[in-house]
């Protein structure tokens, strides 16, 4: 694994950086990196922000964690929801989400969205799971609307009553919902690896959504576990693990611990301890301030494995559990 | 075999297995430990076609026991990402059997919330799949705790669609639209009947008729002649003992060890 270029810029914004091309042949190449910060800080309050991922799996938490640390609120999340959706909730970072479902996965609900939605401090725009998709995907095609059965008759239409339907124009004249267009101003996604021109390898099972999120935004970021030279992506795996292209992503920030507490396959999976710890102080302010304080109130997304490190030593050494 | 005395669980699980005869060459879904293993002795059995994934994004052939540490490997015999299941679930080869927080008369399911949607009482997981699966490809149900509180007069949101609502909802949502059996632990149930509202098809043992009524929050249709739920095969409990469900696993949704045979 070699890591090309320059150092990471610091605090560029709109200025043109670049790199020595690990590719013979080719000159300097675009230099997309840029800290978790500064790509949080390109954001701003009322946005619409899409996150890839799916429940408590390959969640760009390092981006989620910087959102936490800034000033943004007022924001519409769109998430096949995780903890992303939780913690948001949780920090009052929120004005409505956009979901089919929040889960942990091994935990079926989380507690901060539940409680969030019970007291009436989010609010909601609840589609089915394919509803979801079709939305994101008539955004990436530049579409107003697609088509579909998903929807009809079912409580969505009732919660929604801005959803419209459309008849075929076709012999069959069948009546279908028309999904509308979600159209992001910025997503966030994860990967295994990246280099630093911004194409995204994922080598886990499931690509999940994440393109879709990438093509239906305004501003694309991207956080990968590992940066890479692009010749070294083909050691990684083959050419169709390489899901997300230079053209979907803004800019790229390298996060070796950039999904925790979801898994990221293969590079770690879902820590399970530590979920469990974030569900449980929900049931506990004391132990929700601890967690806020120890986990959520640092510096840098540095800071954030200083502190998952440091507790997971304190757990091997039997100082606590 | 004197130990393997059908329980109230291998009924059930013999109830799930026969709600996917028929199906063939398609996906089946099943969500919880007794739909799994009923879905996995379907195939071992009567439907060897079924594709059946690991919950993750592939799909796996070959006899598959469930929650067995140090179990091998199953044999991945294709990819199915999210992505591709709903493009597999809106061309209409699945079934999926899902749980019910609540379920009603016309076959509606709840798994969103309970109470008013726009603050509710209890935030649930979400419609998840629900609408869509309801409307594209047979829906089947599964609820290990049959009381008033789960099947209730109307659910409090709406995410799998019923037969009501799909019919008010005109052709498009009728065309693929079928909730094929609902199955707790008292019984096996259908719409079967003129208005499609559901009807008790068959009690499982040990269960009276009363005892389903006064466990309905609304009327059900009742035949004058109830058959009861069959016994699993001896060939299907070894399957279910030996292969499937070597732990037990099924018994923490029906915990009774009682021989019902």
């Amino acid at each position: 694994m070699s890591r090309t270029g320059s150092p990471a810029p610091q605090g560029g914004q709109g200025e043109c950086w670049s790199a020595a091309s690990t590719v013979p042949g080719e000159f300097a190449v675009a230099d997309k990196r840029i800290t978790e910060d500064e790509a949080i800080s390109q954001l701003s309050s009322g946005m619409t922000i899409g996150i890839g991922g799916w429940g408590s799996r390959r969640k760009p938490m390092s981006l989620v964690r910087a959102i936490l640390r800034s000033d943004l609120d007022d924001l519409t999340v769109v998430s096949y929801g995780g903890p992303d959706v939780g913690l948001l909730c949780a920090a009052g970072k929120v004005k409505r989400v956009v979901f089919g479902f929040v889960s942990l996965d091994s935990i079926p609900l989380d507690p901060f969205f539940r409680a969030a939605r019970q007291e009436g401090r989010v609010e909601a725009t609840e589609l089915d799971e394919g509803m979801l998709q079709w939305g994101l995907y008539a955004a990436a095609l530049r579409l107003p609307f697609l088509p579909t059965r998903a929807g009809l008759g079912s409580g969505v239409m009732d919660v929604n009553p801005w959803l419209r339907t459309v008849t075929s124009p076709y012999a069959d004249g069948e009546e279908l919902v028309a999904m509308p267009a979600i159209t992001l101003d910025a997503a966030l996604v994860h990967v295994n690896c990246a280099d630093v021109r911004g194409n995204g390898q994922i080598l886990g099972i499931d690509p999940y959504f994440d393109n879709l999120y990438l093509m239906a935004a305004e501003r694309r970021f991207m956080s990968a576990t590992r940066l890479v030279g692009t010749d070294d992506f083909s050691r990684y795996g083959p050419p169709q693990t390489l899901v997300v292209n230079r053209m979907m992503v803004d800019g790229v920030i390298e996060a070796p611990l950039g999904a925790h507490f979801t898994s990221c396959e293969p590079d770690y999976g879902r820590d399970e301890a530590f979920q469990s710890m974030y569900a449980g102080t929900a049931r506990d302010p004391d132990e929700w301030e601890k967690f806020r304080t120890t986990y959520l109130e640092v510096d840098s997304e540095h800071q954030y494995r200083q502190a998952v490190e440091a507790t997971a030593a304190e757990v091997a050494a039997g100082a606590i559990r | 075999m004197s130990d393997m005395a059908p329980t109230l669980a291998d009924v059930c699980v013999v109830a799930c297995a026969e709600a996917f005869r028929g199906d063939g060459e398609i996906m089946v879904s099943p969500f919880g430990t007794v739909p799994m293993v009923g879905a996995r002795l379907a195939r071992a059995t009567f439907e060897p076609d079924l594709l059946l994934s690991d919950g993750e994004a592939c799909f796996v052939a070959g006899l598959l026991p469930i929650a067995t540490p140090g179990a091998a490997r199953p044999v991945v015999e294709g990819w199915i990402p999210y992505r591709t299941v709903f493009d597999m679930l809106w061309w209409g080869r699945r079934h999926v059997m899902m749980g019910a927080t609540q379920v009603d008369k016309y076959g509606n399911q709840n798994i969103s919330c309970l109470g008013d949607w726009s603050q509710p009482k209890v935030q649930l997981v979400g419609v998840r799949g629900a609408p869509g699966n309801t409307v594209n490809h047979p829906t089947s149900y599964w609820i290990p705790n049959h009381s008033p509180r789960t099947f209730v007069e109307r659910v409090d949101m709406v995410s799998g669609v019923g037969y009501d609502r799909a019919a008010a909802a005109g052709e498009a949502a009728t065309r693929y639209h079928q909730i094929r059996v609902v199955i707790s632990d008292k019984g096996v149930f259908d719409f079967a009947t003129e208005d499609r509202s559901m009807r008790l098809r068959s009690i499982h043992p040990g269960v009276s008729v009363d005892d389903v009524v006064s466990a309905t929050g609304f009327s059900l249709t009742i035949p004058s002649d109830v058959p009861t739920s069959r016994l699993p095969t001896p060939e299907e409990l070894v399957f279910i003992n030996e292969s499937i469900d070597p732990t037990g696993a099924r018994f923490a949704e029906i915990p009774s060890r009682q021989s019902v045979g």
